[in-house]
């Protein structure tokens, strides 16, 4: 449920900002895309019919649901499975909405302030609740996918995850075309609250058709000690993908860690990045992020870190490897510093393929083209480290599948 | 096994090489003594078919095969490996992937291999990357048990190793990698050493020296033998021999 003055306050927002560009990206006209439902209906991920199944599997996603707490599947716009087995609470927004006083949940950290968000607020939108409830650890990666099954469709998402105190979650999401989609419009607003002592985990893999548009925006509110880890992979070619996550970590001793790892491929342009507000004392971020621009893609790595209270620390590390003469690689990596007494640095590079790691692996045997494809995979691999052994061995999977593709 | 014939190498339009006339036989091991600079680094990359290093003149045979136009990988398919004396490091690669890729070994023998060398906490580690100077060297004798070459290049295996490496690098070089606990006749790898101080010759049983002045292999002979006048006299010695060979 939410309050009439705040449906209120959402609708009028929505309707002034309903025709805005975004400051970055394609603008898009969205009367292109229509908003449709799903056909769909399924008791269990298996009984999906086969190109879905394979479309999900691409993207990691386990269908037989082994070694998961739980599985969200959305096609189009309509929820169609929605299942856990532990003690987290996960449903489909449209019953939360029904269900919960979401008033202080629901457009809080993300802004209406472009016509992508106006249309998530206005038309036809599903997605994802999430809470885990305080004090309970699930290791288990719980998995959520948003597919679009409809040619040149728009697919509207507002996804909330709530992390009590002392919480654990691992999310894998998973976001995709079936097959035959070449075309389509996500938009995806993410809502993240990690409250004292809480954990969030959070791997993205997008494989998206040619010809789509993505349009994600997302907050995340960390509290006291909460840490935020996220990690987003593409490796296929899309039309278009502008993003730009704002962290807030507000608590004291809160922690973000987020990794990047983009291959542009055919004409990609993709536009991502990430800011962290620092305002919590002793609070700590790194963005880090890997790009490689092939073929003609056009990529823009972004960051920013804003640090507003002593004793937080902040690193922003962005490397860019540049293959062909007719792609486009910018990195801007920024620091907002507003207080004395803190620590913010940040470096990037671009270059392209090293000649004597080339002649070295050659040296051992390998070809060039093989030679190469080491390289890159190594240039793109995720530091696992930080995750709980369950995560990194479906991380490293997903990672070693995505990247063989390559 | 090896055999290099009039061999003249140029690095962007300057000529490193002169000349040079080698002739390795199955089971020998050669090391090539020389100050910096003389072409020691050059004649190697050039036998691994670096493309930076540019033949002349003159022409490589490896087991009757001329090599000399041959792409590099080839030659490592052939049976040349290389011991490198700062290789790149790989980040995001793991010294157990490349393993498995290069290797024409089994994985239990090079498990025990690593073991051997102190090295099993590595294969999980990047290659290369932050090891110290015994470390890489240590990575270097891994990958070349892997790979099985049959001839192999040593650039400065003893540089930056502490002197209970220095044993350990040398014991592997001479007993595994170049077979020389096995009878003559037995031994089917062939070796080439570069160094500078030649601490590890006294781990390696070398059949034959040389040395390289100035692009020029200015005597050939017995190691000990010029080891000694070169520890004795320095390369002083062997600038009266260069000029000499140079007319």
């Amino acid at each position: 449920m939410l309050s009439k003055e705040k449906t209120l306050k959402i609708k009028k927002t929505a309707e002034k900002y309903r025709n805005v560009p975004a400051p970055h990206g394609e603008d898009i006209d969205l009367n292109e895309y229509k908003i449709n439902k799903s056909d769909v209906i399924i008791d269990s991920l298996e009984d999906l019919d086969r190109e879905y199944r394979s479309q999900l599997e691409n993207i990691g996603i386990n269908v037989k649901e082994e070694n998961t707490s739980g599985s969200y599947l959305q096609i189009n716009n309509e929820a169609v499975y929605s299942h856990v087995q532990s003690k987290i609470e996960m449903m489909p927004i449209s019953e939360a909405l029904k269900k919960y006083d979401l008033d202080e949940y629901y457009w809080n950290l993300v802004e209406i302030k472009d016509k992508y968000s106006a249309r998530a607020a206005l038309e036809l939108t599903e997605g994802f609740f999430i809470r885990v409830p305080k004090g309970v650890k699930e290791t288990i990666p719980l998995q959520t996918c948003l597919l679009i099954g409809k040619e040149h469709s728009s697919q509207n998402a507002h996804n909330i995850i709530i992390v009590e105190e002392g919480g654990e979650l691992n999310i894998i999401t998973g976001c995709t075309t079936s097959a035959h989609v070449k075309s389509g419009l996500h938009i995806g607003i993410s809502e993240f609250y990690i409250k004292k002592n809480g954990k969030l985990t959070y791997t993205m893999v997008h494989d998206w058709g040619e010809n789509v548009h993505v349009r994600p925006r997302t907050g995340v509110y960390i509290e006291e000690n909460g840490v935020f880890i996220n990690n987003y992979v593409i490796t296929t070619p899309v039309k278009s993908v502008q993003s730009y996550p704002t962290i807030y970590c507000e608590g004291d001793n809160s922690k973000a860690t987020l990794q990047t790892i983009v291959y542009g491929k055919g004409q990609s342009v993709i536009d991502l990045g990430s800011k962290v507000v620092l305002s919590g004392k002793y609070s700590s971020a790194d963005i880090i992020s890997r790009s490689i621009a092939d073929d003609t893609s056009e990529i823009v790595a972004r960051g920013l870190l804003v640090g507003k209270e002593e004793e937080i620390k902040g690193h922003l590390e962005c490397k860019g490897l540049i293959i062909s003469d007719e792609s486009r690689l910018y990195a801007v990596p920024e620091l907002d510093a507003r207080k004395a007494n803190i620590d913010l640095s940040h470096e990037a590079a671009v270059g392209k393929i090293a000649e004597d790691q080339l002649i070295y692996l050659m040296s051992r045997g390998l070809t060039e083209d093989e030679a190469v494809s080491l390289i890159i995979k190594g240039f793109l691999s995720i530091d696992l480290s930080g995750l709980p052994p369950n995560l990194a061995k479906s991380v490293e999977r997903i990672m070693d599948m995505t990247l063989d593709s390559i | 096994m090896l055999t290099i014939e009039n061999l003249s190498v140029k690095v962007e339009d300057k000529l490193l090489l002169k000349n040079i006339n080698l002739n390795m036989d199955n089971g020998e091991v050669h090391v090539l003594f020389g100050p910096n600079g003389a072409g020691k680094s050059t004649l190697i990359n050039t036998i691994l078919g670096n493309p930076k290093y540019k033949v002349v003149g003159g022409s490589i045979y490896f087991k009757g095969k001329d090599i000399t136009d041959m792409p590099i990988y080839e030659r490592a398919k052939l049976g040349i490996g290389i011991s490198y004396q700062s290789p790149p490091s790989i980040p995001g690669v793991k010294l157990k992937d490349l393993l498995k890729i290069i290797s024409k070994v089994d994985w239990e023998k090079i498990e025990k291999m690593a073991e051997t060398l102190h090295f099993k906490d590595f294969l999980k580690r990047d290659v290369n990357v932050g090891f110290s100077g015994g470390e890489v060297k240590r990575s270097e004798l891994l990958q070349l048990f892997a790979q099985n070459p049959e001839f192999i290049m040593f650039d400065e295996p003893d540089s930056g190793v502490d002197v209970e490496n220095v044993k350990l690098i040398g014991t592997i070089i001479n007993d595994i990698l170049l077979e020389k606990t096995k009878k003559p006749a037995d031994r089917k790898k062939s070796g080439l050493i570069i160094t500078h101080m030649g601490h590890i010759l006294k781990f390696i049983n070398v059949d034959r020296a040389h040395v390289l002045y100035d692009g020029i292999i200015s005597c050939s002979g017995s190691p000990d033998e010029i080891l000694n006048t070169i520890i004795k006299y320095g390369y002083e010695r062997c600038i009266a021999c260069y000029q000499k060979r140079k007319h």
